[in-house]
C-alpha cells in the first residue's frame, strides 16, 4: 500500500506542523528518487502521509555571501552541478552532484535527500565532507547548526528522525585565494550504479602555492560514514607540493583507509588501488584550482 | 482522491485522483495520454520521461501532486495540427524536427522508447541550440533505447538541432550496398508505424483499455524449488474488489504450455521449479488491490535442495528438476560428428585448449510484457475470446490458450499490437493464458501488465554456458581438427534449450573448414529461470569460445589473426561440421577483406594490434561469426501470406509475424510493391491477427524477411498475374506485353490504374486477393548430413578499445562491421539492425550478467541489470556485403541477430592484444583484469559475479 495524503507545505513552520499532526505516521520527502522506490518495492513501509519539502520556498535556494555558500535541503543536484558560484568555489561539491544518475534523475534528487538517507559514499556527501560542511536541521523541535558527520549513525541511519525532523540548509565554507577542491570516483558497467570509489580533495596552499597550507581528504566507502582522511591530510600540512608529498600521501592512506571487499562491487584490493589513483587524480588538481584561484568570479550574493 | 490541476500540451485538466498516483499515471490512466510509456518505475531506463515546467523529468517516480498546477508537455504536445501545406504526407499532422530527425535518420525502431528519448533531447535542445556530441550523450545518458545501438539517435539530435538553428536538417548518411536497388526493393522507405511512434499515437498492449476493465496479478513462487502442500485463497477472495483468484485447480482444460517440449505448468500444482512459476492470479478492480490480494493468498510449502547451475545438475547426486522427465537433469544432449577427431588432432602441428564462460543474461526489452484479454461475447468487437499482446508467435499462443482453456483454437483470437522489442524473449508465453483464465472467469476484459522486476524475475534468458574448446592446426595454418564441450543451463523449464543449444553446438566450430569435428552440448534442468530465446540464439556463447581459440591458436602459430581466420573460412564448396556443403552465397571473405582493409589501413605492414599510451592502453580485435536463416534441422519451415489489391489501387499484405522494431512491415511492405508495381506507401501490411492474417511462423531464427518475405512476394506476384489475365482480355494485349508501374497496368502506350483491374476482376465475381503459403527448402536434422539449414549469413567485425591501466576499466571505441545479408531490402532499417546488433553485443560483453543465488535471482530490478547506454555507444563503421541467396525474396537472408554475435569475442580479443590479458569469463571484470595486469598474470577467469 502506498500512502495516503500528498503535502506540499509552502513553509517550513507548516512542515513542522504536519509532522507534528501526523505523530510519527508521515515522512519528510524531498526528491523522492530513493524513498518513494523504496516504499514501492517494500523496503521501507509507507507512511500515511508524505511532507514533500520540495516546493518551501527557502529550501530550493543556493544563497552566498562572501566565504559561505547555503545550500536548501531541496536544491537538486541539477542546480549545484550547474552553479557558476559552485563550479568556481566549490568545485568538487559540482563535479560530485553532476555525475549522480542522469539528468532526470538530478533534475529531481536533492542533496538534502542524499544526505538525509545517510549513504556512507554518496558523492554529494564525500564532497560535502571534504569541504568541511555543516548542516542546519530542527531535531526534536530545536533548531540547531551541526557538523555534517553527526548526521550519520550508520549506513542508512540518520540523526533525523524523517516523521518528525528537517533537514534546512547546507552551509559551505566557499573556497578562496590559494584555495581549491575536486572530486572524482570509480564506477564499473555492472550492476548498481553507485561509486566503487569516490574521493574529494580540498586545499589551501600558502600564498606563494608552493606548500600545502591545510588540507581535506574525504575517500569512500572505507567505513560506515563518510569520513575523512585525518592522517593523509596530516602528512601533507606544511608541505611542499610535489610529486613526493602526494606519494606519501598515497601510501599513509594505503596504510591508514581500510576499504572492505563489497559484494557484486569491488574486492578489497582494488579498492586499495583506487585510492591511489582516485588521490593522485584529485589532489593536484584541487592544487591546480587553487593556484588560479585569482579567477574565481565576484560573490553576487 | 483529491483535485489535481496540470495543464498538459497547452491544455487545462482537472481531475479527482488518490494522493499517491504518479504523474505517469495520471497521464495515463486518468488523462488517456498514453505516448509516455513505463518501462521500470526505477527511475532507470528514462522512457517515462516529460517536461514539468520545462524541465525533464521521469515521470513514473514523480507524484503527480508535487505537479499540481504546473505545466507539463508530453509527446503528444510536440507535434500539432498542420494546414495541409506544412503537414506530414503520412499523416495530418505537423511534426517537430526532432520526430522528424527520428524518422529520416533511422533512430525509431520497436519505438517504445522513442517518446522518452525525444522528449529528453527536446530538453536539451530547449537549453543547448547546438549541443556536440558529448553534451548529447550526457543529456540522454539515462534514456535507454535497446534496438538501435544510439548512433542514429546521436545523428537524428544533431539534425534536429541544425534544423531548429534555421541551418536545415542533416541528410542520413546511407550505407554502401552494392547492389542497385529495384523500383522499391533497396530503397529506405519509412515503415508504415513511424509516424505513429514518434508523436506518441502508437499502440502497445498496456495503452490498450475497455470498458469494465479489470487488472491482473500473478503469485510468484517462494522458493526456488519446493513442493505445494496447500494453496489457500479464501482471504484473498474475500477482499473487496477482487473478482477472481484462480489457481491449478481451476484450469479447464491442460495445466501445460511450451514451445517444443510440454513441461511448463500454467499454474503451479505440486511443485514450484524456480522463483518466476506462478503460482496463484488475480483479478480485481485495480493493479493495488489485485498486488494486496496476493500478499493474502497463503501457500504451503516444503523446499526442496536446489540445483543452482549446469556442472552440479550434471552430478549424479543433484536433486531432479522433473521427475517425470525420463534423462534425469539432463534436457538434452547434441552431437556433431564430423570426419575422425583423433586423426585430426594427430595431423595437427599446433593444439591449444582453453574452457570459457558466459553468462545468463536478459533482453531487457524496453517494454514489459503485457497481455490483455476480453472474454467471448463482451462486446460486439470481441463475439470470441480475444487476447490482445506483442507476441512473436501469435499463432503459437492461440494454440497453448486453447489447449489451457480447452476451447477449439478457432475461438480464441490473438490480436497482435505494437511490440516494444523482443529479440527472442516474447516466444515462450507470458501473461496470455493467464489473462485468458481470468477473463473467462470474471466475464469481464483483464489486463495484465508485468512490472519491469516481474519481468526480470520470470522470463526466459539466455543460456549461461561453459565452453571448453580444443582446436589444432598444421604449422602452416590448416585448421586440422576442433573439438568442444558445452554446458548449458537450460533452467526450470525447456523452453527452446533444445533449438537453442543445438545451434550453439552446431555452430562451436566457427565459420570455418574444419575437417574434423567433435562436439558435445549438455543441456541441463536447473532452479534458474528457464533459457530460451535470445538474439544469437546459442551461437552468441560459442562465438565467444571459438574465436578467442582461433586468436589463440593463430598466435601460437605465428600467423596473423585475421590471414588465419581468411585461410580456413568457409567459402563456396566447403563442408560445414553438420555435413552441409556450401554450394552459393557465402560472403565471408569478403566481409574479413572489408573490415580488414578498414582495420589496418590497407597497410597491414605497419599495423600494430595493440600498444600502450601513458596510462592507456589501445588494442584491436578482429572476429568472424555466422548464423543460419531460418528453423533448418528438417523441421518443416513454412509462412503464409495473403495480399489483396483494391478498386483505389492500393494493396495490404496479411501475415501473422511479428514486427518488434526490426521493420518486417515495410519489408514486406516494399516487396509486395515491387511484385505488383505499386509505390510501397500505397501497400499495407496487417500484422499477426490470427482471424484476419494467415500464419508467417514464430518470429525467430532471423527468418521473417527471407521466409513472410517470400510468402508476400509470392502472393503478389500470383495477384499480379490474375489481374494480368484480366487486363490482358480487356485491353486486348497479351499478359506478357503489360507493364505493371506507378500504380498502373500500362501495354502499348496506353495506362489504365490498377484499381481499375481490379474492378474488372470483381465485376468477373472474383476478388484480387491470393493467399500463398511459401515453403522452405527441405532441411535435414542435425547428425543425418546434407544441408541442415537453407541459408547462412556471414559477420566480420572489429574492435578497438581502450583500457585504462590504472583502473581496469575497457572502453569499446570503434566498431568495423562488415555484412553478408544476401540483399539489403530496406538499407536504413538494416543499418539499425546491424547498429543495434552491435551494442547488444557489446553488452552482453561488458556490462550484463543475470545473477541468481542458489536459484534466487538478484537482478531483478534493471538498476542491477544494466544494459549499454548512449555514452557507451562506439563509433560503427557499417559495410553491406551483399552475396544474394537464390531462393531468398531479391536475394536476401536474414540479418537479425547476426551482428550481436561478433562483439564479445572481437572485444575479448582486442583487450588482450592492449594488456596481453586474456579474459575467459564475461562481463569483463576490470577489477580483475586490473589486478591480472598489475600482477603480471596472462588470464582472467574471474568476474564480478565472483567479487563477494
Amino acid at each position: 500500500m502506498l500512502w495516503k495524503h500528498y503535502h506540499t507545505p509552502s513553509t517550513v513552520q507548516e512542515a513542522l506542523e504536519l509532522l507534528r499532526s501526523y505523530q510519527g505516521r508521515a515522512r519528510v520527502v524531498a526528491g523522492g528518487t530513493d524513498l518513494l522506490l523504496d516504499i514501492r518495492f517494500g523496503n521501507v513501509q509507507a507512511p500515511e502521509a508524505l511532507i514533500d519539502i520540495t516546493r518551501i520556498d527557502k529550501l530550493h535556494q543556493l544563497e552566498a555571501d562572501e566565504t559561505v555558500l547555503y545550500v536548501g535541503a531541496g536544491v537538486t543536484h541539477a542546480q549545484i552541478a550547474r552553479s557558476e558560484l559552485v563550479r568556481s568555489r566549490a568545485a568538487c561539491l559540482a563535479e560530485g552532484c553532476g555525475v549522480v544518475g542522469g539528468p532526470q534523475v538530478r533534475n529531481v534528487a536533492t542533496l538534502g535527500g542524499n544526505v538525509a538517507h545517510a549513504l556512507p559514499a554518496a558523492d554529494g556527501t564525500t564532497a560535502l565532507t571534504a569541504l568541511d560542511a555543516e548542516a542546519e536541521v530542527v531535531l526534536d523541535g530545536e533548531r540547531q547548526w551541526l557538523p555534517l558527520r553527526e548526521l550519520y549513525q550508520g549506513p542508512g541511519q540518520s540523526l533525523l528522525d524523517h516523521g518528525r525532523d528537517l533537514l534546512l540548509r547546507f552551509r559551505v565554507p566557499l573556497c578562496g585565494a590559494n584555495e581549491g577542491s575536486a572530486f572524482s570516483r570509480i564506477m564499473r558497467p555492472q550492476g548498481v550504479a553507485l561509486p566503487i570509489l569516490g574521493g574529494a580533495a580540498w586545499v589551501r596552499l600558502d600564498e606563494s602555492g608552493a606548500h600545502y597550507q591545510d588540507v581535506r581528504v574525504c575517500i569512500g566507502p572505507v567505513a560506515k560514514t563518510p569520513t575523512r582522511a585525518t592522517a593523509v591530510e596530516e602528512v601533507l600540512r606544511g608541505q611542499l607540493v610535489d610529486d613526493s608529498a602526494l606519494e606519501r600521501a598515497v601510501s599513509v592512506a594505503l596504510e591508514t583507509l581500510h576499504p572492505r571487499t563489497s559484494k557484486y562491487r569491488a574486492t578489497k584490493a582494488y579498492r586499495r588501488e583506487m585510492i591511489a589513483v582516485i588521490l593522485r587524480r584529485i589532489l593536484p588538481r584541487a592544487v591546480q584550482r587553487a593556484r588560479s584561484s585569482a579567477a574565481v568570479p565576484q560573490v553576487r550574493a | 482522491m483529491s483535485k489535481l490541476q496540470l495543464t498538459v500540451n497547452g491544455k487545462s485538466y482537472e481531475v479527482d485522483v488518490p494522493e499517491s498516483r504518479m504523474l505517469a499515471e495520471v497521464l495515463r490512466q486518468d488523462l488517456g495520454l498514453t505516448g509516455t510509456k513505463i518501462g521500470c518505475e526505477e527511475a532507470e531506463c528514462g522512457l517515462c520521461t516529460v517536461l514539468v515546467n520545462g524541465t525533464p523529468v521521469t515521470s513514473c517516480v514523480y507524484p503527480a501532486f508535487r505537479a499540481q498546477g504546473a505545466e507539463i508537455v508530453t509527446i503528444e504536445g510536440l507535434s500539432e495540427p498542420a494546414p495541409a501545406a506544412e503537414a506530414d504526407p503520412m499523416t495530418e499532422l505537423k511534426l517537430h524536427p526532432l520526430q522528424k530527425a527520428f524518422i529520416e535518420h533511422g533512430a525509431v525502431q520497436c519505438g517504445f522508447c522513442t517518446p522518452g528519448v525525444i522528449m529528453t533531447a527536446k530538453a536539451l535542445l530547449d537549453e543547448d541550440p547546438n549541443p556536440d556530441e558529448d553534451a548529447i550523450k550526457a543529456a540522454l545518458k539515462d534514456t535507454l533505447c535497446r534496438c538501435t545501438g544510439y548512433n542514429s539517435i546521436i545523428n537524428a539530435v544533431k539534425s534536429a538541432a541544425s534544423e531548429l538553428r534555421g541551418e536545415g536538417p542533416i541528410p542520413w548518411g546511407g550505407v554502401d550496398a552494392q547492389l542497385p536497388p529495384l523500383k522499391v526493393v533497396g530503397h529506405s522507405v519509412p515503415p508504415q508505424e513511424v509516424v505513429d511512434k514518434v508523436t506518441g499515437h502508437a499502440k502497445y498492449a498496456d495503452d490498450y483499455v475497455f470498458e469494465g476493465m479489470l487488472f491482473g496479478r500473478t503469485l510468484r513462487a517462494a522458493y526456488p524449488h519446493a513442493r505445494i502442500k496447500r494453496i489457500d485463497t479464501s482471504k484473498a477472495n474475500a477482499l473487496p474488489g477482487v473478482h477472481a483468484v484462480l489457481t491449478h485447480e481451476d484450469i479447464p482444460g491442460d495445466n501445460i504450455h511450451g514451445l517444443i517440449y510440454d513441461d511448463w505448468p500454467v499454474l503451479a500444482a505440486e511443485k514450484v521449479r524456480y522463483m518466476g512459476d506462478p503460482v496463484a492470479i488475480v483479478a480485481a478492480d485495480t493493479e493495488e488491490i489485485a498486488a494486496e490480494a496476493l500478499g493474502l493468498i497463503e501457500v504451503d510449502y516444503e523446499p526442496l535442495p536446489v540445483v543452482s547451475g549446469p556442472l552440479q545438475a550434471a552430478q549424479p547426486d543433484a536433486p531432479i528438476v522433473h521427475e517425470e522427465w525420463k534423462g534425469g537433469n539432463l534436457l538434452k544432449h547434441i552431437k556433431v560428428r564430423h570426419g575422425d577427431i583423433e586423426r585430426g588432432f594427430a595431423e595437427a602441428d599446433v593444439i591449444v585448449e582453453r574452457e570459457y564462460h558466459t553468462p545468463t543474461t536478459d533482453h531487457a526489452f524496453m517494454e514489459p510484457e503485457c497481455s490483455l484479454a476480453v472474454p467471448a461475447g463482451y462486446d460486439a468487437e470481441h463475439p470470441k475470446l480475444t487476447v490482445y499482446v506483442g507476441s512473436q508467435i501469435p499463432y503459437e499462443d492461440r494454440r497453448q490458450i486453447a489447449r489451457a482453456l480447452a476451447l477449439p483454437e478457432d475461438q480464441v483470437r490473438v490480436r497482435g499490437t505494437l511490440i516494444g522489442g523482443g529479440f527472442g524473449g516474447k516466444e515462450d508465453i507470458a501473461g496470455q493464458i493467464h489473462a485468458a483464465l481470468l477473463a473467462q472467469a470474471t466475464g469481464r476484459p483483464v489486463k495484465m501488465r508485468y512490472t519491469r522486476q516481474e519481468s526480470l524475475l520470470f522470463h526466459p534468458k539466455r543460456h549461461a554456458t561453459v565452453i571448453r574448446v580444443k582446436a589444432g592446426a598444421t604449422r602452416d595454418g590448416q585448421l586440422t581438427a576442433v573439438q568442444a564441450e558445452l554446458y548449458g543451463d537450460g533452467g526450470a523449464y525447456a523452453s527452446l534449450s533444445d533449438k537453442v543449444m543445438t545451434r550453439a553446438t552446431t555452430h562451436a566450430t566457427g565459420p570455418y573448414a574444419v575437417p574434423n569435428a567433435k562436439v558435445d552440448c549438455y543441456v541441463m534442468y536447473t532452479n534458474n529461470p528457464p533459457s530460451g530465446a535470445f538474439r544469437g540464439f546459442g551461437v552468441t556463447q560459442s562465438a565467444f569460445a571459438v574465436e578467442q581459440t582461433m586468436d589463440i591458436l593463430a598466435q601460437e602459430l605465428g600467423i596473423d589473426p585475421v590471414d588465419f581466420r581468411r585461410d580456413n573460412a568457409l567459402r563456396v564448396g566447403a563442408t560445414t561440421v553438420t555435413g552441409q556443403v556450401l554450394r552459393e552465397s557465402v560472403g565471408l571473405l569478403e566481409t574479413i577483406k572489408r573490415v580488414a582493409r578498414d582495420m589496418n589501413r590497407g597497410d597491414p605492414e605497419s599495423f600494430l594490434w595493440g600498444w600502450r599510451e601513458g596510462n592507456k592502453a589501445y588494442g584491436w580485435g578482429f572476429a568472424c561469426a555466422y548464423k543460419n536463416t531460418g528453423l533448418g534441422g528438417g523441421a518443416p519451415d513454412r509462412a503464409t501470406a495473403e495480399v489483396e489489391v483494391f478498386p483505389n489501387s492500393t494493396a495490404e499484405v496479411r501475415i501473422s509475424s511479428a514486427d518488434m522494431g526490426q521493420g518486417l512491415s515495410v519489408v514486406l511492405a516494399q516487396v509486395a510493391a515491387e511484385e505488383l508495381g505499386l509505390p510501397p506507401e500505397r501497400v499495407h501490411v496487417l500484422l499477426s491477427d490470427t482471424d484476419l492474417t494467415p500464419d508467417g511462423g514464430p518470429t525467430t531464427a532471423s527468418r521473417q524477411t527471407y521466409m513472410s518475405g517470400n510468402a508476400a512476394r509470392y502472393a503478389a506476384d500470383a495477384v499480379r498475374q490474375a489481374l494480368a489475365t484480366v487486363a490482358a482480355e480487356h485491353l486486348g494485349v497479351a499478359p506478357d506485353a503489360l507493364v505493371f508501374a506507378e500504380g498502373q497496368v500500362r501495354a502499348n502506350g496506353s495506362a489504365v490504374p490498377l484499381g481499375q483491374v481490379v474492378e474488372w476482376m470483381r465485376a468477373q465475381g472474383q476478388d484480387a486477393k491470393v493467399r500463398y503459403t511459401y515453403d522452405a527448402p527441405k532441411t535435414q536434422p542435425l547428425g543425418t548430413g546434407g544441408d541442415m539449414h537453407f541459408a547462412f549469413s556471414f559477420a566480420t567485425q572489429a574492435a578497438f578499445v581502450e583500457v585504462d591501466l590504472e583502473t581496469g576499466e575497457v572502453r569499446v571505441l570503434r566498431i568495423i562491421a562488415a555484412s553478408d545479408v544476401g540483399r539489403a531490402i530496406n538499407p536504413k532499417m538494416l543499418e539499425g539492425q546491424v547498429e543495434g546488433g552491435i551494442v547488444m553485443g557489446m553488452g552482453n560483453c561488458l556490462t550484463e550478467e543475470f545473477i541468481m543465488e542458489e536459484g534466487v535471482p538478484w537482478s531483478t530490478f534493471l538498476a542491477r541489470y544494466r544494459v549499454p547506454h548512449i555514452t557507451q555507444t562506439p563509433k560503427i563503421t557499417s559495410h553491406i556485403v551483399e552475396s544474394p541467396t537464390a531462393e531468398g525474396p531479391f536475394g536476401a537472408k536474414g540479418v537479425g541477430e547476426l551482428t550481436s554475435i561478433n562483439p564479445s569475442p572481437a572485444i575479448a580479443n582486442a583487450v588482450y592484444h592492449a594488456t596481453g590479458v586474456r579474459v575467459y569469463r564475461i562481463p569483463i571484470d576490470q577489477d580483475a583484469l586490473l589486478r591480472a595486469i598489475k600482477g603480471g598474470k596472462k588470464e582472467v577467469h574471474a568476474t564480478w559475479h565472483d567479487v563477494k
